[in-house]
């Protein structure tokens, strides 16, 4: 693999080669918006690239150079945007490897990835941890939990006003049948629920399976399917991705399964952008990577383009306006179809926001790590959805839903949040008892 | 020079918020957007947020002789806010704000660091707009290109930055604030400062705040696009259209090279086998005047003959536009690297000058795929290379040298958009003379007597 940029500084050289320096990506990026400086950006970023890769200048792991670095929600908006199409997700993911080649991985960030690789483990410790949210986290009212005690001393996204899903005692995965078979079977699909839908969202799991079996899919939800490596991807531990993304496509290999599908912007973008990337000249399993990555998709492209699912009758009555995910949007070109689905449900009105692919200041961790900045990103996002008026805001990313759950509720908007696949699966329930 | 007692009062001026002095956070301020210049890395980078403190910050530089570099958004194509002498960057982009819109008198007033597509967005509401329209408008700052007097694709009919200011306020290298200008369409007291400050390059003075001109925004338009087997026969159109008397919003060029390799990269359908296209728009008031200018053109492209598609709907428009809007990015993806320059000739000459351009392709063996406003006669000759190869390196300065050479003995100019800044000061008196460079000079010494505004920038102070 001595030709990726994640291992070869010249390679990675070459990507930073492709800026022009034209400034177009301040336009698209979410935090420059906010904080208004060079470094805030791709173009800045490249330009400590260049300098630290080749010049005495500054040192990759200049300790403000790495803090610039991780200043970056990897949403690819700039991407959108650049004219010399510069492949800033590399790029910022290989500048962030060369710095934890150099530096290391923090003892903290260690600790968590290791345990990221080990799904025992890590199922142990998120079930020990819904068991024990209450001393972190009191309940209110509709599963949700707020910080306490010493949580609020953790940094400003704990205050009173943040809130977070309840953690579920029991996982998505726990509950649900490892292969289920429809008599009918069109297909056999691999779900590959991701992290957040299994501890988080099971919910959105549950109307997954429910809308494929009223198709005729056949299911297969593996229990051994690990992380998809995207949290430890960004922050630069190259090794710990490469090896979630081997164990994944294992389990993908002994699925039997004719496709993947995926309900998180991040998760399919990972298998279907990230994994052909990260294991590129790896002999045994580049091939297979990008083999998977042909047979991914996301939920909404499945339902339209694969299996041209039945269109629901159950009326909702309901204005909903959608949010693209990022990763959705611009890693997995997926942003039609979500909305071609929502229009198919009776009774559903779509009322577009202002900006719809303006990321909601999420960026994984980067909204524990950064919190002022995607704080603002994710008021203004709020102000947009508030503004449409709608009863709901859908999505396709928990990640995403996380996020807009909060920051709706700082901005005191009476408006829920909703995955696609749930707002479908409530027209097939309507259906169901004949409210049509 | 910078020291800690320099950085000090400048936190108390600015506010720590407000300075910048890491040393990682100084290198995003070394470049703007020219390729092939030098980089500096400032010593420190303030982001004012009203005049006084501009103000106050001359005082400082004047006291201890730093330099000041004003930055808008950096987008610029000439190295304007490029810290040579590192000194201190000025970054307006923090005082954004759109003071008043006077619908009425057709005005906006605006900060220097408003972004020209955010001024655009807001006078909308009035059914107005502000014309200059530079590529990079989405970023760029209606202070920097005020400074650099930007152009855009609407040059022909609508003109440049110049002709929609109608006053400003200005922090005089000397600390004196200056305000002139007005609302008023006529205005003939003092001097015309408006002009001199327009295109100043940040060396006469810090502009902080901007009266702009609004027109209201035409109601129709109609878009097309025309193909020709004969260089000659594109460039006989662009001035029979005129001859016409028809002037287009926009009347875009683009060569064999550029078609080509938009095609390969964007598949949007255009022929390959063809010398040159024109993207023509006719905009207006009225319906019918537009249905005529629209009518006229296609008359002119078939005397010349030209085969043309017309955009019906909003959607055909789009199509035809994309084609132009992939010319830069297709050129982008066939090297590592790209020079775009904007030799400017007589519109009567551009066919001269882009024959001139495939010549010293040819003569240098450098890849050029040329396109650009052809109504106005300013050309962008993309020079494709890789930087890392020091031979093309060589092969692109004389290549450069000749484009420039031939645009003036075409009675054309150096830059019709992009500024002189440090990228084209070596070639300044082969245009404007020895008198034309005394004359600045003279300029520059009056106003800026310590020579601390964006130094080393458009007026050569030495031979």
């Amino acid at each position: 693999m001595t030709t990726s940029v994640f291992d070869n500084i010249d390679a990675l050289k070459k990507e930073l080669l492709r800026c022009m320096k034209c400034g177009n990506c301040m336009a698209a990026c979410p935090i420059y918006n906010i904080e208004k400086k060079e470094s805030s950006v791709a173009r800045g970023k490249i330009a400590l690239g260049e300098i630290a890769l080749s010049s005495e200048d500054i040192k990759i792991d200049d300790e403000t150079l790495v803090k610039l670095l991780f200043n970056c929600l990897v949403c690819k908006s700039c991407m959108m945007a650049c004219p010399s199409q510069v492949r800033f997700d590399r790029i910022i993911l290989g500048l962030r490897a060369a710095i934890a080649k150099k530096k290391g991985i923090p003892f903290v960030k260690k600790a968590i990835f290791g345990m990221l690789k080990n799904p025992e483990l890590f199922d142990k410790g998120m079930k020990a941890f819904a068991v024990m949210q209450g001393l972190f986290l009191k309940e209110q009212q509709e599963k949700r939990r707020t910080p306490k005690g010493f949580m609020k001393t953790l940094g400003k996204r704990f205050d009173e006003n943040f809130v977070i899903p309840e953690l579920s005692k029991e996982s998505f995965r726990d509950k649900v049948s490892e292969v289920i078979t429809v008599k009918y079977s069109k297909c056999k699909a691999l779900f590959f629920t991701g992290c957040s839908v299994n501890y988080l969202f099971p919910e959105v799991g549950e109307d997954l399976i429910y809308v494929l079996q009223k198709n005729n899919v056949s299911i297969v939800t593996p229990k051994r399917q690990n992380c998809c490596g995207m949290p430890v991807m960004v922050h630069g531990d190259i090794d710990t991705a490469r090896e979630l993304a081997r164990k994944n496509i294992d389990v993908f290999e002994q699925s039997d399964c004719d496709y993947i599908i995926t309900v998180c912007g991040s998760c399919g973008s990972a298998l279907k952008t990230e994994y052909p990337i990260i294991l590129e000249g790896d002999s045994n399993y580049e091939e297979k990577a990008k083999k998977w990555a042909e047979k991914t998709y996301d939920i909404s492209t499945f339902l339209l383009k694969v299996i041209n699912f039945e269109p629901p009758k159950g009326k909702l009555n309901l204005k909903v306006t959608y949010h693209d995910s990022c990763h959705l949007k611009k890693s997995m070109k997926v942003f039609a179809e979500p909305r071609e689905i929502i229009k198919k449900i009776p009774g559903v009105t779509l009322l577009e926001m202002k900006k719809p692919d303006a990321c909601c200041g999420s960026g994984g961790s980067y909204h524990l790590t950064h919190p002022e900045t995607s704080l603002k990103i994710a008021s203004s996002k709020a102000e947009d959805i508030k503004s449409t008026t709608a009863q709901a805001v859908c999505t396709g990313c928990p990640a995403c839903m996380m996020e807009l759950f909060e920051s709706l509720h700082r901005a005191n908007a009476q408006c829920d949040v909703i995955h696609t696949i749930s707002l479908l699966s409530k027209s097939y329930k309507e259906e169901e008892k004949g409210n049509v | 020079m910078i020291d800690s007692t320099f950085i000090n009062k400048c936190k108390n001026i600015f506010g720590a918020e407000n300075v910048l002095t890491d040393k990682a956070e100084l290198i995003t301020y070394s470049y703007d957007a020219t390729p092939g210049i030098p980089r500096e890395i400032p010593g420190v980078v303030v982001f004012p947020e009203n005049t006084k403190q501009i103000q106050e910050l001359i005082f400082l530089a004047r006291q201890t002789k730093t330099p000041i570099y004003p930055r808008g958004a950096g987008t610029c194509l000439s190295g304007g806010p490029v810290p040579l002498s590192k000194g201190v960057v000025v970054s307006f982009q923090k005082m954004n704000k759109i003071l008043e819109i006077d619908a009425d008198n057709l005005t906006a007033t605006v900060q220097p660091g408003v972004i020209i597509s955010d001024l655009n967005a807001a006078v909308s509401k009035f059914g107005l707009i502000y014309p200059p329209d530079p590529g990079s408008m989405a970023t760029a700052t209606v202070g920097g290109s005020v400074a650099e007097n930007s152009g855009g694709l609407r040059g022909l009919k609508y003109g440049v930055t110049k002709h929609y200011i109608m006053g400003m306020e200005v922090v005089m290298p000397t600390g004196e604030i200056f305000r002139f200008g007005g609302k008023t369409v006529k205005n003939v007291t003092a001097y015309d400062f408006t002009n001199l400050f327009v295109g100043s390059e940040g060396t006469l003075g810090i502009i902080t705040e901007i009266i702009c001109k609004l027109i209201p925004a035409p109601k129709y338009r109609k878009a097309m696009i025309a193909f020709f087997e004969k260089l000659e026969d594109a460039g006989k159109t662009v001035t029979d259209i005129v001859r016409a008397h028809v002037i287009p919003a926009t009347l875009e060029i683009m060569d064999k090279v550029t078609i080509q390799t938009v095609e390969n990269y964007a598949k949007v359908g255009l022929p390959t086998d063809v010398e040159a296209l024109l993207l023509i728009e006719v905009d207006g008031m009225g319906k019918d005047s537009v249905e005529w200018e629209a009518e006229k053109c296609i008359e002119v492209i078939g005397k010349n003959n030209g085969k043309y598609k017309i955009a019906e709907t909003d959607a055909e428009r789009d199509a035809l536009w994309a084609a132009r809007r992939a010319a830069l990015p297709a050129l982008a993806q066939v090297k590592p690297s790209t020079i775009l320059e904007d030799a400017t000739v007589p519109r009567t000459k551009i066919v001269d000058m882009l024959i001139s351009i495939q010549n010293i392709a040819k003569k240098y063996n450098l890849l050029i795929g040329t396109f650009g406003h052809a109504g106005d006669g300013n050309l962008h000759p993309t020079i494709l290379i890789d930087p890392t190869n020091k031979d093309e390196m060589e092969r692109l300065h004389k290549a450069v040298d000749e484009i420039f050479e031939s645009a003036l003995s075409l009675g054309g100019t150096l830059s019709g958009e992009h500024g002189i800044g440090i990228a084209k000061l070596k070639y300044l008196k082969n245009e404007i003379g020895r008198s034309g460079v005394e004359t600045m000079r003279r300029i520059k010494q009056a106003l800026d007597p310590d020579n601390i505004l964006n130094p080393g920038k458009l007026v050569p102070m030495e031979d």
